[in-house]
């Protein structure tokens, strides 16, 4: 029943710690509650033993053998129910006064303390029961012997009841105990969930999460008050890197503009090959310095989100169609077949165009980094949820590596050598950011598996039908 | 033919008048939305390029404006801002292309041509045949031939051929290309239209006693008669 990740939870075996050590000392104490208390009994008796022998002893001095037989019958017949015992014997061992009808055996001539036990009766079976007792023997004058002692069935019987009460207890305590850890180790848990789940899907790329401080001003509060402002300030700064980014890309397309038309305007007059060259080499910087800002202006407006106001719902399928027949002939070049698998159709709502793009740059990628002679393959699927999936039989990413793969500008290529601008990954995961869908990069063994996973259409949406789409889109 | 830039940016309105100008056609400026307003209402002109942002009066309510006059001269949107709703509000406005800064020239040039073509080819009756040179094409009976000679097509074979025939001696850059033939619009990264050039040229031209389908460095494609390639 108990969760294994409670049992490894380091509260809950800090719970168990203190449990033990708790479990120790209670132990010591009780042991000692329970040795000191039987000890003590055990001397109360002995010294009313004691002072009961001194007080016949007494008697004995005074009256003789004859008064102290006197002495001790009367006693025996004031305790009928022999809480004491007294036994007189002469040398032959024969009963002289008592309330017990013979000398226990093995006890001769020692004068020290010993237990013995006492018939007391019969039980419901006829056997005999016995009690516990304890006494003192004394050879007197004549060899005649003095037995004085006391049942102590009664004693012994407390001295057991508390051991079992000592025993209930501690029973009871490592039950609290433990319930109290549980209890104790759950709240911290819940706490540190929390925390873990908001840290999750930070790491995720959500740096809008924080963490919830529940008011009570205690160390998790202070904790979840630091980590939001931290998150504050990596979000600050991840915003300003990007703004600034943004900002370079969105001034320099204004002279970059000029600078390219510029050289086509040089262009139409220069008639020598030479400059011509030069000239079109030039143009052709000009594009692909271009075509990076337009990238990174494509991921800063997909990423600002405000593209979801014209989403649209189209068709999955369709659009999977188009691209894929798009990407053949290039995917032919390289001697790659560009397969596309899509049983059903599945309608999302998003942005048709930056969709197909992002697509497209996975099937360029596919194409690019795939193995030669390979396959590429395009599906569309529509369970779980819809989702593009894109797999091809190169030589793959690391998993260390794929994260990294979305960011800006990261080319996994060391030498750079193959044409992009490490921004087609980064359009990729701004675009399914932009339609809520989850972007992975997996391991297809061998090559690579990206999928985008859209949200589920809500119930009107799921029930268009394709003419519809059609003519929304 | 005659083109009106309406453009605030002096030197880029400058260097497109030029280009314009060199590629043999009449290009005025205008400055402010208020003048080009009038100078596109007083003079017949083939193609206005308008730029979104525009002192005084912005390009939006400019063509709206000019539209409500009955004046049908098509007009190409230029705008720094690159959102599809920018886009899809300057179509609505009455606009009949839109192009995003930083554009090509070429691109420009392409494009400006195309609208001013239609301008004046446009006719009421949709044709069923298309001619052009020795190639013909059927688009009910979804049939291509060359010079008397059938030509096997793939579906989007024969869509491209068909944009390329119906702007015949124009240039179709790539994009241009994506957006009548695919109907897409983003920036492909890799050479994809050419590769789907070169197969359906492999078709047209292969074997044939002239080529139709020539490449116009730096911009993109056209479709001509022999000859006429510069």
């Amino acid at each position: 029943m108990l969760p294994t990740k409670l049992l490894k939870a380091s509260t809950f075996r800090l719970t168990l710690a203190y449990l033990a050590l708790f479990c120790i000392s209670a132990g010591v104490l009780f042991g000692f509650v329970y040795v000191a208390s039987s000890t003590n009994m055990e001397r109360q008796t002995e010294e009313t033993i004691t002072a009961e022998i001194n007080g016949i002893l007494d008697q004995y001095r005074l009256r003789g053998l004859g008064g102290l037989r006197n002495t001790i019958a009367a006693r025996a017949a004031a305790k009928p129910d022999r809480a004491s015992i007294y036994l007189l014997v002469d040398r032959t061992d024969r009963i002289m006064a008592g309330n017990i009808d013979r000398w226990p055996e093995g006890q001769d001539k020692d004068e020290s303390y010993f237990h013995f036990l006492i018939e007391t009766g019969e039980d419901g079976d006829g056997e005999p029961t016995f009690h516990r007792a304890i006494a003192r023997g004394f050879l007197l004058q004549n060899n005649a012997r003095l037995l004085v002692g006391r049942d102590i069935e009664e004693r012994l019987a407390s001295q057991a009841a508390l051991l079992n009460t000592l025993l209930i207890g501690g029973g009871i305590m490592i039950v609290l105990g433990v319930a109290g850890g549980l209890v104790m180790s759950r709240w911290m848990l819940g706490r540190l969930d929390d925390v873990n789940r908001a840290t999750t899907r930070i790491m995720m790329g959500d740096l809008t999460q924080r963490f919830v401080a529940k008011g009570s001003g205690d160390e998790f509060d202070e904790l979840a008050r630091n980590l939001n402002r931290m998150l504050d300030r990596i979000e600050r700064l991840l915003a300003g890197m990007r703004q600034v980014t943004d900002n370079v890309a969105h001034d320099l397309r204004t002279p970059l503009n000029r600078l390219r038309s510029r050289i086509e305007v040089a262009l139409m007059d220069e008639q020598s090959d030479e400059s011509r060259e030069l000239l079109e080499a030039t143009v052709r910087d000009a594009d692909s310095l271009i075509q990076t800002f337009n990238a990174i202006l494509s991921i800063a407006r997909a990423e600002s989100g405000e593209q979801q106001a014209e989403f649209e719902p189209f068709s999955l399928r369709e659009m999977a169609q188009d691209v894929t027949e798009l990407y053949e002939p290039l995917g032919e070049e390289r001697s790659i077949t560009v397969h596309l698998r899509a049983q059903a159709d599945a309608v999302v709502v998003g942005n048709r165009h930056l969709v197909a793009q992002a697509l497209a740059n996975l099937v360029d990628n596919a194409i690019k980094y795939g193995a030669e002679g390979g396959h590429v393959l395009v599906e569309v699927r529509t369970r779980p949820v819809p989702m593009l999936v894109v797999t091809d039989d190169g030589p793959g990413i690391p998993a260390e590596m794929r994260e990294r793969a979305l960011e800006r500008f990261v080319r996994l290529d060391p030498e750079r050598s193959t044409p992009g601008n490490g921004l087609g990954l980064s359009l990729v995961a701004a675009v399914a950011r932009l339609h809520e869908a989850r972007l992975q990069l997996e391991d297809a063994k061998p090559g690579l598996r990206v999928s985008i996973a859209f949200p589920s259409l809500p119930e009107r949406g799921a029930q268009l039908t394709r003419q519809e789409v059609r003519s929304l889109a | 033919m005659r083109i009106l830039v309406i453009e605030d940016d002096k030197d880029a309105a400058q260097y497109m008048a030029k280009g314009l100008v060199e590629s043999g056609h009449g290009a005025d400026v205008a400055h402010t939305g208020k003048d080009g307003l009038l100078m596109a209402a007083a003079n017949g002109y083939d193609v206005l390029i308008v730029d979104r942002m525009l002192p005084g009066l912005d390009g939006l309510s400019l063509v709206k404006t000019l539209r409500a006059t009955g004046n049908h001269t098509p007009v190409l949107f230029l705008s720094a801002l690159g959102e599809v709703t920018d886009r899809v509000k300057g179509l609505r406005a009455g606009g009949d292309d839109y192009l995003v800064k930083p554009y090509a020239f070429s691109e420009l040039l392409a494009r400006v041509e195309t609208l001013a073509r239609r301008g004046s080819t446009a006719s009421d009756t949709p044709e069923t045949v298309l001619r052009y040179g020795d190639l013909m094409m059927d688009l009910l009976g979804r049939r291509v031939e060359r010079a008397g000679k059938e030509i096997d097509l793939q579906p989007r074979e024969f869509r491209l051929l068909e944009t390329l025939m119906r702007h015949a001696g124009q240039v179709m850059t790539r994009t241009m290309l994506l957006e009548k033939v695919w109907d897409y619009r983003f920036d492909p990264q890799t050479n994809v239209i050419d590769v789907h050039i070169s197969r359906l040229r492999h078709k047209i031209d292969r074997g044939f006693s002239y080529p139709m389908i020539h490449t116009v460095r730096g911009a993109g494609y056209s479709l001509r008669v022999a000859d006429k390639a510069s």
